[in-house]
């Protein structure tokens, strides 16, 4: 139940997208980020699919798998919509009871907020699920490397962020024992009032705690058996070059935001 | 033969605690003078039952741990010289219990590069490297797949391979198959075995399992801190009665034996394998 979380997991298959350097992924994406937000137009979520679905086709990751990523955050789009068609007020009164008013404003918004959320949900997961944590972080760890200038911990933070990342997993399928191992014992977790709910995270939330402590202690030793000592001097199996593919994609990234731009200004 | 390990008096204990009125509190020794050599090549289990001072024995090994007096010396480097501690771990190796917690990378084959990368190793050589270990424990096949997708067995071969990759003279493996189901033992036993016999990879096994010490060329007993056998698994499983005082097993099949000849059969005393076993049954009937 737990274990089907895929945010952040990465889908080993070899696709255009997979190969590209993870480096120019992120500042393609970041790019994708400022293409959704940049417009308040129609126009700006169609371009925004069209990139998205072109990704999407490139990657040759499942569909099945953007649904996985899309399926926990229902609730929140949900929340979004709901908020945006209750308190926006402008253009045709369609409906009115008591306090509440949906307005043709309202209905447009909500829409338009759910499209550029999935959009952006599954834009930004295509990232993770193409490019592993390891490489996602190297990546990172390369785009901040001028941060080390200011004494900015790069590395350490790029090791905390994979080793995070390595462990989500594990972490899960953990919590998922303690969960059974607890309802075996008679715990009820899954009815009851909110704050009976939270009470009874507890006895899952402490020994997850001490067993994760545990396990980073381990690990540490376990690290230091393997002759790690920090940033200085450590080279990597994988070197991040960029190719010919990478800046024909950043290409192809900024003529999307230069048109979703134009439209926005001549619309 | 050339001595890769040498223990000369090793005492250890645990920093002290301090009792309810934080007044320092003296722990009892783990490790009471301990002595001894371990040849380059060779294939040695450590016995003892829990908080016998195996485990503290091999983390000393390289150099987790130094020795409160006497000294301890891998390839004649000093495991108290701090300057040293990386060369100690280049050349001593060490596997722990539980894979999921010594696997850092997400991906098997960065897992496996973790270490030749923090010793600097040129990329190149590295992809060498990794290629060769994960040939070594029969793991090649899965050098993309995430730790997660693999099973208990192949997660501990993995962990083996990534101390490979430094290219150690000698592997120290802490209960590597204690947390393993039977078919993951095996392959983590035969992976031991092989890289024993085919790269002349030391191993020190600590181990509680008696068929696994079984296969090892030398047997040491630690009990209490002490040594209190070492010799050859013959040998030392052939003193049923001693090993019994101190809280351990033999093998099944040396039970078996050691029943028979209570009981006044003219059964030999250093039967070890079910082969062997066998052997002296069909004999006897």
């Amino acid at each position: 139940m737990l274990k089907d979380i895929t945010l952040g997991q990465y889908f080993p298959i070899d696709s255009v997208l997979h190969r590209l350097d993870p480096r120019f992924k992120i500042i393609y994406t970041l790019i994708f980020i400022i293409m959704l937000f940049s417009g308040n137009h129609y126009w700006t979520l169609l371009i925004g699919a069209v990139f998205v679905v072109m990704a999407q086709l490139l990657s040759k990751v499942p569909l099945k798998m953007s649904w996985k990523s899309l399926k926990p955050l229902l609730p929140v789009l949900v929340f979004t919509a709901v908020l945006n068609l209750v308190f926006i007020d402008s253009g045709d009164t369609l409906l009115e009871w008591k306090f509440l008013k949906i307005t043709q404003g309202g209905i447009n918004t909500s829409i338009f907020m759910i499209c550029r959320i999935i959009l952006l949900i599954v834009g930004s997961s295509l990232l993770t699920y193409t490019t592993s944590p390891i490489l996602l972080t190297d990546a990172i760890e390369s785009l901040m490397s001028p941060l080390k200038k200011i004494n900015f911990p790069v590395h350490e933070m790029a090791m905390m962020m994979s080793i995070a990342l390595r462990f989500i997993p594990t972490l899960l399928e953990e919590t998922d024992k303690i969960m059974s191992a607890q309802k075996a014992r008679g715990a009820t977790l899954d009815n009851g009032k909110l704050m009976e709910r939270v009470k009874a995270m507890i006895p899952i939330l402490i020994p997850l705690f001490v067993s994760a402590f545990r396990r980073a202690e381990e690990l540490a030793t376990a690290m230091e058996c393997r002759c790690y000592r920090g940033g200085e001097g450590r080279t990597r199996l994988r070197q991040l070059k960029a190719s010919k593919g990478d800046y024909i994609g950043l290409g192809i990234c900024l003529l999307f935001l230069a048109v979703t731009i134009i439209l926005n200004i001549i619309l | 033969m050339e001595k890769i390990i040498k223990a000369e008096h090793i005492v250890f204990r645990y920093p002290a605690d301090t009792d309810e009125h934080q007044k320092p509190v003296q722990n009892p020794p783990i490790l009471k003078d301990i002595s001894l050599e371990i040849e380059k090549g060779s294939f040695t289990a450590v016995l003892g039952h829990n908080g016998s001072g195996k485990s503290t024995f091999a983390k000393h090994i390289n150099a987790i741990l130094v020795p409160e007096s006497g000294k301890m010396f891998v390839e004649n480097l000093d495991t108290s010289d701090e300057n040293l501690l990386f060369d100690i771990r280049q050349k001593a190796g060490m596997v722990f219990q539980n894979p999921d917690n010594q696997i850092v990378a997400t991906i098997v084959e960065e897992d496996v590069a973790f270490a030749p990368e923090n010793l600097g190793v040129p990329p190149a050589e590295i992809r060498q490297r990794v290629d060769n270990a994960l040939k070594a424990v029969n793991m090649y096949e899965y050098r993309n797949h995430a730790p997660t997708q693999l099973s208990g067995g192949q997660k501990q071969r993995v962990a083996i391979a990534g101390v490979i990759a430094m290219k150690p003279d000698c592997i120290i493996l802490d209960e590597p198959t204690a947390m393993l189901d039977p078919q993951g033992r095996q392959e983590v036993m035969q992976t031991i075995q092989k890289l024993n016999r085919e790269q002349g990879i030391t191993i020190v096994l600590i181990t509680h399992y008696m068929e696994e010490a079984a296969l090892a060329d030398r047997i040491i007993v630690i009990d209490d801190g002490s040594i209190i056998l070492d010799d050859t698994p013959k040998k030392v499983f052939s003193q049923v009665e001693k090993m019994k005082e101190i809280g351990l097993d033999v093998p099944q099949v040396t039970e078996l034996a050691y029943e028979l000849r209570k009981a006044g059969y003219p059964v030999p005393a250093e039967i070890i394998t079910e082969e062997e076993c066998l052997q002296a049954l069909e004999k006897l009937l």
